[in-house]
């Protein structure tokens, strides 16, 4: 295939909690929105990869959505379903071998904590009994472990989240839409020190769905062109850090699956990490906003400290950063959170962000999901 | 391994929470496992022939560690209903591995990153006469 992958169609069910719709119907109404959105037919779609962690074969949607016959495979790939979808997605256009194509993640999680079993990750019986599947607990260990190294203090963590929830408030398809002044979240209820109950996002329902096109097939279609000018998917690298280890190895964490994934992404769309005008990244807790940030190559470790204070990634900044809020404000639908960011980038390239549009008319933009254990999808657009 | 040791605890008789994890030396050590081509050491010892037992140092430094402030789902967890919140992190055994592990005896202000420690084992259930004992690290000499 020659030129680019292009996002044509995009759709999204509005994050949070929507009692008495199932997570598949809440994929299912993304990818009509996102037919609506490029102009085509849901018999005119070649194929599809689907993301779901508990919320059922997103292929079983066909029955809703017409028997077409359609190609639809399902991905199931922890917090990186939704990247992983995509990745295989824009693989299938470009082999040449389709030019209209699918990607649609949806969740619904139960209230609370995630509810992991360690028969699920190789683990011995004991370590649940003895209290250790939490994945909170790893959270909070890893950022007490980065605070140290690189100095940053609870108040740039709090800085995160404050900026999440004021965000939030323009994106329709947000669930945490109220401000929270920066008091509240450093005082609110520890769940696992130093995180509070702001600085953590929660599992929550969702569903988001992109049409991808060949760039051909873009140009018949007319929409703007949003290019998919890369997208790697990465597993972790050894002296990684990952969530549900009984030991790690010395000079462990210093090592990431993003970081290989990051530097994939930029050598692939011939740009550097400069360049990007609005970046979406992965931020379960607060923390883990910060140590992205470093680990995807926009500041070195430590400077999230003056980059926070100064505002730095605001949407009026000079790198805005998880603009309708992030997982923080919207909630993790697992299956579905990685294409909500490239969902809200390509808002972004579009122009069509309203009260949270990033000024000066941005022509690229950047996602970055993470999850267990150690897998990394990152693209990047260019309008 | 042995099957899983009755401990004389304080008192009361108590088993580990399961095989193969402590030695049956007083005071113990935990059992990694040591790669037998790379060398690597893990914790637990994972089964199979790749890795031998490997008894670990009994004393480290704290690299990380967290609170946990709520009682987690069960399952998995088998410990009390009562909660009281709890400190975990991880201890870095020098030239070893670093190994994930409830901290004892310390008040949670106290905690430091680096500070001196030294193994133990606690009851997962503090209350219960039968409960089992899960490993912990607590401040160097804190037995003393």
């Amino acid at each position: 295939m020659s030129g680019d992958v292009c996002i044509v169609g995009i759709g999204i069910h509005p994050f949070g909690r929507t009692d008495g719709v199932s997570g598949l119907d809440q994929g299912v109404f993304a990818v009509r929105q996102a037919l609506a959105d490029a102009g085509v037919e849901w018999s005119d779609v070649q194929f599809a990869y689907g993301g779901s962690d508990a919320a059922g074969n997103p292929d079983t949607m066909v029955e809703r959505l017409g028997l077409t016959g359609v190609q639809f495979i399902n991905v199931r790939n922890g917090c990186a379903a939704g990247g992983s979808a995509l990745f295989s997605a824009q693989m299938a256009i470009k082999s040449g071998e389709f030019e209209l194509g699918l990607a649609v993640g949806f969740d619904k999680h139960p209230r609370g904590a995630f509810n992991a079993l360690p028969s699920e990750y190789n683990l011995p019986d004991w370590y649940g009994d003895a209290g250790y599947m939490v994945t909170t607990q790893f959270f909070a260990n890893k950022i007490t472990r980065y605070m140290h190294e690189h100095g940053i203090s609870r108040t740039t963590l709090g800085r995160v989240a404050e900026k999440a929830f004021r965000n939030a408030v323009h994106a329709d398809h947000a669930w945490r839409r109220e401000p929270v002044a920066l008091e509240e979240i450093l005082e609110g209820a520890m769940v696992s020190d130093p995180y509070s109950k702001y600085m953590f996002c929660s599992p929550a329902e969702g569903g988001v769905a992109l049409i991808l096109a060949s760039e051909k097939k873009a140009r018949e279609l007319g929409r703007p062109m949003i290019r998919l000018k890369a997208a790697a998917m990465r597993t972790r690298p050894p002296k990684s850090f990952e969530v549900f280890a009984p030991s790690i190895d010395i000079g462990g964490g210093t090592a990431t699956a993003t970081q290989i994934a990051s530097a994939d992404a930029f050598r692939m769309a011939g740009i550097g990490p400069e360049d990007i005008k609005v970046a979406q990244l992965q931020d379960t807790e607060c923390g883990a906003e910060i140590m992205h940030m470093a680990e995807n190559g926009f500041c070195k470790n430590g400077e999230q400290e003056a980059w926070l204070a100064e505002g730095r990634t605001e949407i009026g900044g000079a790198l805005p950063v998880n603009t309708d809020g992030g997982c923080l404000a919207c909630g993790e639908p697992i299956g579905a959170s990685g294409l909500r960011q490239v969902y809200e980038n390509v808002v972004q390239l579009r122009g069509d962000g309203g009260g949270r549009q990033v000024p000066g008319d941005p022509k690229t933009a950047y996602s970055h999901v993470y999850g267990a254990p150690g897998v990394s999808a990152v693209t990047i657009l260019e309008r | 391994m042995s099957a899983a040791l009755v401990r004389d605890g304080t008192g009361a008789m108590m088993r580990d929470i399961a095989e193969g994890l402590f030695t049956a030396e007083n005071p113990p050590r935990l059992i990694g496992g040591r790669d037998k081509e790379s060398g690597r050491i893990v914790f637990p010892c994972p089964p199979g022939d790749r890795f031998e037992p490997f008894p670990l140092s009994r004393t480290g430094k704290l690299w990380s560690y967290t609170i946990q402030r709520f009682r987690p789902k069960s399952p998995p967890y088998a410990g009390p209903e009562a909660f009281r919140p709890w400190a975990v992190g991880y201890v870095e055994l020098p030239g070893e591995v670093i190994v994930e592990s409830r901290l004892a005896n310390v008040e949670f202000e106290d905690i430091r990153i680096g500070m001196d420690l030294e193994l133990t084992l606690v009851p997962l259930n503090p209350e219960a006469a039968d409960s089992v004992l899960v490993h912990a690290f607590q401040p160097a000499g804190a037995s003393a």
